[in-house]
């Protein structure tokens, strides 16, 4: 009776313990995920900033629609990247610090990326790096709370340059025509160190950096006309990528060089019919809405159905990118709560989950290497007018694997690029046919 | 090399009439008014947002693209009149008599007002017009294609608002009560010069030439946010360099700094940024009151 007594007291209290303990465990979950995202709403990269922010408003409906992460909706902040590197960084800081946000997204800027990331670490907050293309953040430091869930602009200048060895190996000239800012200077470097291992005797005829926003090319056209380049590079992007491309193609220009346009995805839909044949485009990674790998998958169908839907145009390259740092998030939430027992996880669980992580967007699926880099494909190709839409499609199709064109973890982009050879030419790549 | 200086100058007369559109307005406007308008530069994005809007209308309604010429000009002048006319009654009116500073932060905030009003309007994925452009085609000069409407066109243009606004000033009655406002507006009032009307006006016609600066420029370039603030800082480059409230000076300048900047892209691309501001450098070094400004004395 008494050894019962005890037996009885001693499961009360379990019970009661058991109860108590209830919503203490309930507790632990919060009411929401806070994902603090810098993107442009403002200013020139405002073309790439709004379609990333409409992507997110999206996806987060989405998730939340289907009952959040881990049974807890997202709720979003957004700050804008045009307004400055200063007012950047105070609201960034007031994201976290304020408004405790549990994740950040940032940035398009690679220069705001070079800002953010190292306070990011000093506030110890998870920071998907969603768009920005700089290689020298995880070549330059060591990181715990900032990873890349996309390329960087190694692989991306990679896939350009082999595409055009592969498609156009006889060329003997080459001109540049980069924005003059971190971006374009860059991926130059990157271009020309890899041209000059791989084909050394092909001559450099003109290296112009006109200002970015700039509204005129005329002088630079004339240069390219008198020069004549077999093959012109330009990486710039959005408004002066369009005019660049409209000023030349009036001139003719076009029908003299072969163009090069890693970023030309993004402007496909604008561009309609002044983007002549056989210009060779890039989407800095496999992001495309006519993806040949997934174009027929009812998810991707039912991304970029709706996306256009709400804002009349088709996913660009920024807007998949956004659903790449979406699908980490939720890929790194589900595996922290795995290897939490499946309770839900506090943030240092979350950023454990972070290393090695594998989760897909729509496009390839994608690991996080032990650098925290994303490892990303690349699909490039090139111009055609078909029927199907009043812009040109991208054809002629390669997509290269992303560990087979950039440097390894740990390693730098130069000093890799150094050590290529000839062989690097025939890097594999498995090729399409538009609409096949 | 003689070709290639030809092209040089070509692409220089080019960019430097389309920037001598926009600044003269500014210049005009500081001349008279002494008011450094930072807002100038949305006058030249809106002058292009509504070149494009009524092109695009009447490529929709199918009409003849050669109306876009004159509707250039409508489109310039309804941007003038409107938002220009509404900004000077209803804004700067009120703060002539404060110090400059506050002149320079109200224009600004009224250029971020307008910058923003463009974005919700618009959007922000750039617009084109190039219709005008490709109805003038193209002719050759030493082998090399360029566009009939950048170096036949805009520079035509520029020299005939050049000479306008030379005979408006020198010739007319309503060019003579602004020159005497500029002189001494104190003793143009006291002869009983409407100083109030005088100042609507040349806002009107500087905030016009600023948005017939953007209309014309709409069917060579990207029309988008913030296309207005780089124009207002080549503005101004051109107005200081020139000696602010000088029309020919304007016109001088804007040609140095677009042959400079098209020189610097054939013969050291690395400058060609710099360009606009190591001339403006160079001549405030030389001359502090620019190349046809007069030193004035200084009230205290």
């Amino acid at each position: 009776m008494k050894h019962g007594g005890k037996l009885a007291a001693l499961a009360a209290g379990l019970g009661l313990s058991l109860i108590l303990s209830a919503p203490a465990m309930a507790q632990q979950k919060p009411a929401e995920i806070k994902v603090g995202i810098t993107t442009f709403t403002s200013g020139a990269a405002s073309v790439f900033g709004v379609p990333g922010k409409q992507a997110a408003e999206m996806l987060a409906e989405r998730i939340n629609k289907k009952g959040g992460i881990q049974g807890v909706p997202l709720k979003l902040y957004f700050i804008d990247e045009g307004a400055g590197a200063e007012t950047l960084t105070a609201e960034y800081r007031r994201l976290v610090e304020s408004e405790k946000v549990d994740v950040t997204m940032a940035a398009i800027s690679s220069g705001n990326c070079v800002n953010l990331t190292p306070l990011a670490e000093d506030l110890k907050v998870l920071n998907l790096m969603w768009d920005c293309g700089t290689q020298r953040i995880f070549e330059e430091g060591e990181h715990r709370y900032n990873y890349r869930t996309q390329a960087n602009a190694t692989p991306e200048m990679m896939a350009a340059l082999l595409y055009l060895l592969k498609t156009k190996p006889d060329f003997k000239t080459i001109a540049v025509v980069n924005q003059d800012y971190a971006w374009g200077r860059d991926s130059w470097q990157l271009f020309s160190a890899a041209l000059k291992k791989l084909k050394p005797d092909v001559q450099v005829v003109a290296e112009l950096f006109p200002k970015l926003g700039a509204p005129d090319f005329s002088a630079e056209i004339s240069r390219l006309l008198a020069a004549r380049p077999d093959v012109i590079l330009s990486t710039s992007w959005g408004g002066d990528l369009d005019t660049l491309v409209r000023q030349a193609n009036q001139r003719g220009l076009f029908r003299m060089s072969t163009f090069v346009l890693p970023l030309a995805e993004s402007s496909l839909q604008r561009l309609a019919g002044e983007l002549p044949d056989g210009v060779i485009v890039g989407a800095r990674g496999d992001h495309y809405f006519l993806h040949p790998e997934y174009k027929d998958d009812a998810d991707f169908k039912s991304f970029v159905e709706e996306f256009k839907q709400r804002t009349g145009a088709y996913p660009i390259y920024p807007a998949f990118h956004m659903a790449q740092a979406f699908a980490a998030l939720e890929a790194a939430y589900d595996k922290a709560a795995a290897a939490n027992g499946g309770a839900f996880p506090d943030k240092e669980k979350v950023v454990d989950a972070m290393d090695g992580l594998k989760f897909r967007g729509y496009g390839r699926p994608i690991t996080i290497r032990p650098d925290n880099q994303g490892l990303e494909a690349q699909l490039i190709g090139v111009t055609r007018t078909t029927g199907d839409h009043p812009f040109p499609i991208i054809d002629d199709m390669m997509i290269f694997d992303a560990e087979a064109i950039m440097a390894p973890s740990g390693g730098k982009s130069l000093e890799w690029i150094e050590g290529l050879g000839a062989g690097f030419i025939e890097t594999p790549a498995k090729e399409y046919k538009h609409g096949k | 090399m003689s070709h290639i200086i030809i092209l040089a100058v070509l692409d220089g007369v080019a960019y430097g009439s389309l920037v001598f559109l926009v600044a003269v307005g500014l210049t005009l406007v500081f001349g008279v008014m002494r008011i450094l308008n930072v807002a100038h530069g949305s006058f030249y994005a809106l002058g292009a947002y509504a070149a494009a809007s009524l092109g695009l209308g009447l490529s929709a309604l199918g009409l003849s693209p050669w109306l876009s010429y004159p509707l250039f000009v409508v489109a310039a002048a309804a941007v003038g009149v409107v938002v220009g006319g509404a900004l000077e009654r209803f804004l700067l009116q009120r703060i002539y008599r404060h110090e400059e500073a506050l002149q320079l932060l109200v224009t600004f905030a009224v250029f971020m007002i307008l910058d923003n009003a463009q974005r919700l309007i618009w959007g922000v994925q750039p617009y084109f017009y190039s219709e005008p452009l490709r109805l003038l085609g193209n002719v050759a000069v030493a082998g090399i294609t360029y566009t009939a409407y950048q170096v036949v066109f805009l520079p035509l243009v520029a020299i005939a608002v050049l000479l306008a606004l030379r005979l408006f000033l020198r010739r007319t009655l309503a060019g003579a009560v602004i020159v005497a406002v500029t002189e001494d507006r104190e003793a143009a009032t006291a002869i009983g010069i409407n100083a109030s009307r005088v100042f609507l006006l040349t806002f009107v016609i500087g905030t016009t030439l600023a948005s017939l600066g953007g209309a014309l420029a709409a069917p060579t370039t990207s029309i988008l946010p913030g296309m207005g603030a780089d124009m207002i800082v080549l503005s101004f480059a051109v107005a200081a360099t020139a000696g602010l409230g000088q029309i020919e000076g304007a016109a001088v300048a804007a040609l140095a700094i677009g042959l400079g900047r098209s020189f610097a892209v054939f013969f050291a691309p690395e400058l060609e940024v710099l360009m606009p501001y190591l001339i403006m450098v160079l001549v405030l070094l030389v001359r502090p009151e620019g190349l046809f400004g007069k030193a004035t004395a200084r009230k205290i």
